[in-house]
């Protein structure tokens, strides 16, 4: 138990040391540890990932080096309820992502369906507009794509695709309504400075619908935590869309234009769309109508303790965790220790609004040695909960949010 | 941060500008991200798997998917042609699903 929580991933993900297999002498002592990689292996095949720690980023899950694309180990989330900049996953869709951006240079043009087209500075969203802060869970579409069963083809994610920030800038709308939104506006079609190498390759547009891109939480935040966004989650400028998928969320906003038919452009449609149903899902080669991702499930954790952790039988153990949801907000966090029969309440960690993680807190206490299946199942503000036994099924691996489960033995 | 304020006043006054400037965001970020270590490994069709592959992506793109079996690998191949504009024949296309299914394969 001691050693729970301390390192990314132990337990449950067997750490293992490249280069350990070389074995001797040689590779005896500090520097030839810190020279060997760290290694993970996720649950899933083909999981084993290492971890590197790229610029303005602690070592993290290298999922994919170009474009790059890195994963937050689940022990972070244990060490509080916003997830640093340095350890916030990474995701980026097409191989040009600037490296080197000039923040006071930098442009947000707006333009479209508007009486008068802007182009907007940092510095003119700071002393220009009303500031805003709110806290608001960033989840990748895909996240626990890894983790689906039939195996889905995408980018392989455990559940760390996932982070929780405080959230720093001013409303999609007032930028809006100070360009003055025209007739027959529908949606809002935003992009970032990240382009495919080759111009035959749909670059990564993204369209919110008229209500989505004026509702009030929608921000354009230049801080994340109070610090500069940094370069890889988007700098100097990213859409926080709370309670959407990331998908929404674009990265180093350039251009935002108004725009009076929907945009069908290959990220909107076919790219993440879910099965248009109750349960985004469907069986395994089944064809369904489908409609664009958006908002968020519900979700929990426990992060105290990973799969395959040891505890003391007769001892109270302390279990917490978060949960979040699309909006409405967490109400209740349930906790099971016998597999789901029985569920008792956790007692819920301080509110930060809707949108952001809600740690929650319990105790177990194994009454005797043996196996105990530990499983959380949070309930949102609309009534809403999640997936008990089997997992929802979707080809494109999005929404995944099963009732996780935690085994643990007590010796 | 103090230097970069200095730095930017200094340029600001060189420039004969009046002193207007928001230092938090006139701040330039740079990385330089790391080597890229992942490759696909040497055999039949490895070096046309690279030339197309890597335009966009990283070989680690291949080797973190779940096993395919060829319908699958071809279904991939077909959509970054089709789809993302990778510039591969059909002859090359199929030597790539052929070494894709050295690489990652399932019956």
């Amino acid at each position: 138990m001691k050693e729970q929580g301390r390192r990314p991933d132990a337990g449950r993900r067997k750490l293992l040391r490249a280069g350990a297999a070389l074995g001797g002498a040689a590779l005896a002592g500090r520097a030839a540890l810190a020279a060997a990689e760290q290694m993970v292996q996720l649950p899933m095949v083909n999981g084993a990932r290492r971890f590197a720690a790229y610029p303005q980023k602690r070592p993290l899950i290298v999922m994919t080096e170009r474009p790059v694309q890195l994963e937050t180990p689940m022990a972070i989330f244990n060490d509080g309820v916003f997830t640093p900049n340095d350890a916030f996953f990474v995701r980026w869709h097409l191989s040009n992502v600037p490296t080197s951006v000039d923040g006071a240079a930098h442009r947000i043009k707006v333009h479209g369906l508007v009486n008068t087209p802007l182009s907007l500075s940092v510095a003119d969203l700071r002393n220009n507009y009303e500031q805003v802060e709110i806290a608001a869970v960033c989840q990748c579409s895909g996240n626990s794509r890894g983790l689906f069963e039939p195996r889905v083809v995408g980018g392989e994610w455990a559940n760390g695709a996932m982070g929780n920030a405080m959230w720093k800038g001013v409303r999609l709308r007032d930028i809006l309504n100070k360009a003055g939104i025209q007739k027959g506006a529908l949606q809002v079609r935003l992009n970032g400075l990240e382009t495919p190498p080759m111009t035959t390759t749909p670059d990564f547009v993204k369209a919110l619908d008229m209500d989505q891109a004026l509702r009030e939480e929608v921000i354009v935040a230049y801080s994340m935590n109070g610090q500069p966004l940094p370069i890889l989650n988007g700098f100097p400028v990213r859409l926080v869309v709370p309670g959407w998928y990331a998908t929404y969320w674009t990265k180093m906003l350039a251009d935002v234009e108004v725009i009076g038919s929907a945009d069908n452009n290959f990220w909107m449609n076919p790219a993440y769309r879910i099965p248009d149903n109750a349960c985004a899902c469907v069986e395994p080669g089944k064809a369904v109508k489908t409609v664009p991702i958006n908002r968020m499930n519900v979700r929990s954790f426990i992060t105290s303790l990973q799969d395959g952790a040891k505890v003391r039988a007769g001892q109270e153990v302390e279990v917490k965790g978060i949960a979040f949801d699309g909006g409405y907000g967490i109400r209740r966090v349930l906790l099971s220790a016998d597999g789901g029969k029985n569920w008792s309440e956790a007692r819920l960690g301080k509110d930060h609004g809707n949108y952001s993680f809600r740690e929650w807190f319990t105790g177990f206490r194994a009454p005797r040695a043996g196996d105990y299946t530990l499983q959380v199942m949070a309930v949102n503000g609309n009534g809403e909960s999640q997936q008990v036994g089997t997992s929802r099924w979707n080809p494109a691996g999005y929404m995944r949010n099963v009732v996780e489960t935690v085994r643990v033995q007590a010796v | 941060m103090k230097t970069n304020v200095k730095k930017i006043a200094l340029a600001v006054a060189a420039l004969g500008l009046t002193a207007c400037v928001t230092p938090s965001v006139a701040d330039k970020a740079s990385i330089t991200l790391p080597q890229e270590t992942a490759h696909f490994k040497q055999g039949p069709g490895s070096d046309v798997t690279t030339i197309y592959c890597t335009i966009c992506h990283t070989a680690d793109y291949v080797y973190m998917q779940p096993p395919q079996n060829r319908a699958g690998w071809e279904a991939t191949v077909t959509k970054m042609r089709k789809v993302m504009g990778a510039p591969a024949s059909d002859a090359d296309a199929k030597i790539i699903v052929d070494y894709l299914m050295t690489q990652n394969s399932r019956q």
